[in-house]
């Protein structure tokens, strides 16, 4: 029914059930992977840096597909995306600071 | 071109040539945008509590950093997190079924969301009682820090408190769609909405749970 239902899509609104379908199973099989991760006892830094790109590829299926952001307008993406990745990377500013207080801790 | 009311289908002519006036340089509707916005917005403030989250684990060398064992824990919260993308899949289902104007199925699988977003919650609020039962409150966990807990339970209760909004939100749009009182970018800016909340669990399953298996 819905894959006989996706073909009346307007060209507009962007995507198929089919495709949806198969961005789905990624996220779902990205997600798997994660938590097989989790099992592998991996150091912290690289289990974080693993983990936050596969998230960043899963948040950019979500906003892509799901949140039609690559049937919208340029205008639109170029509107939203850089400046909330500027703002995210001045948080990253942080960072710095708190290994600082690490090593200043007596016995740290 | 302000007082050019945008409508939710822009003329042809609106998109051919946005620049010259009495269309939406974007080509989306005002709440669409007004949406987008404030998903950006909201994803700052997420963004804000994962680095806090962040900055205090690698300043704190009491910090708990095995908490969540694989059984219930892990189990748990992947389980929730498959239910949460499950529960996207059907809101890309009402959009789509909005889109076509069909107004049963579009509020039919809107209905189908609201019980994902629900058994989220309900799986959620089993997994923090195992937690709880074990000892851990906003002031104070048996593993470490007393920090853990606050930042914990604020980070994971904001996340709820959004999907409890959602349902609600949906709930709205399907009563008010199914009656003919909303349009379809109504139904498709609930979508957006509902799809942030899911894009943001993304973020705090990894970071909050994954990060601290207990093994």
């Amino acid at each position: 029914m819905t894959a006989h239902a996706a073909s009346h899509d307007e060209p507009h609104h962007g995507g198929t059930t089919s495709l949806f379908l198969i961005v789905w199973f990624s996220l779902v099989g990205i997600t798997l992977f994660e938590v097989f991760l989790a099992y592998m006892h991996l150091p912290a830094v690289t289990m974080l840096l693993l983990l936050i790109g596969l998230s960043m590829v899963k948040a950019g299926l979500i906003m892509a597909y799901f949140m039609h952001l690559r049937f919208e307008r340029l205008s639109l993406v170029l509107l939203l995306i850089p400046a909330l990745l500027f703002c995210i990377g001045m948080m990253t500013a942080i960072f710095p600071d708190s290994l600082r207080l690490l090593h200043l801790r007596v016995g740290g | 071109m302000t007082e050019h009311k945008l409508d939710a289908t822009l003329d042809a002519s609106a998109i051919a040539s946005p620049w010259s006036g009495g269309g939406s340089p974007y080509a989306i509707g005002s709440k669409k945008l007004g949406m987008w916005l404030f998903i950006i917005s909201d994803a700052l403030t997420f963004t804000a509590l994962l680095m806090t989250y962040s900055y205090s684990r690698l300043a704190n060398p009491e910090w708990p950093r095995s908490v969540f064992p694989i059984w219930p824990a892990i189990a748990f919260s992947t389980t929730m997190t498959v239910v949460l993308l499950g529960s996207s899949l059907t809101m890309v289902m009402a959009v789509a079924a909005a889109n076509r104007n069909d107004r049963k199925a579009s509020v039919k699988w809107l209905i189908a969301t609201m019980v994902g977003g629900l058994a989220f919650v309900g799986l959620h609020l089993t997994e923090w009682r195992h937690l709880i039962e074990e000892g851990a409150t906003l002031w104070k966990n048996p593993w470490g820090t007393p920090l853990f807990g606050a930042t914990f339970f604020g980070i994971t209760g904001l996340h709820m408190t959004h999907v409890m909004i959602g349902v609600i939100y949906m709930g709205v749009i399907a009563g008010g769609f199914g009656r003919g009182k909303f349009t379809s970018e109504d139904v498709e800016v609930s979508g957006l909405y509902w799809h942030f909340v899911d894009l943001v669990w993304m973020f705090v399953f990894p970071m909050i749970y994954l990060m601290s298996v207990k093994y």
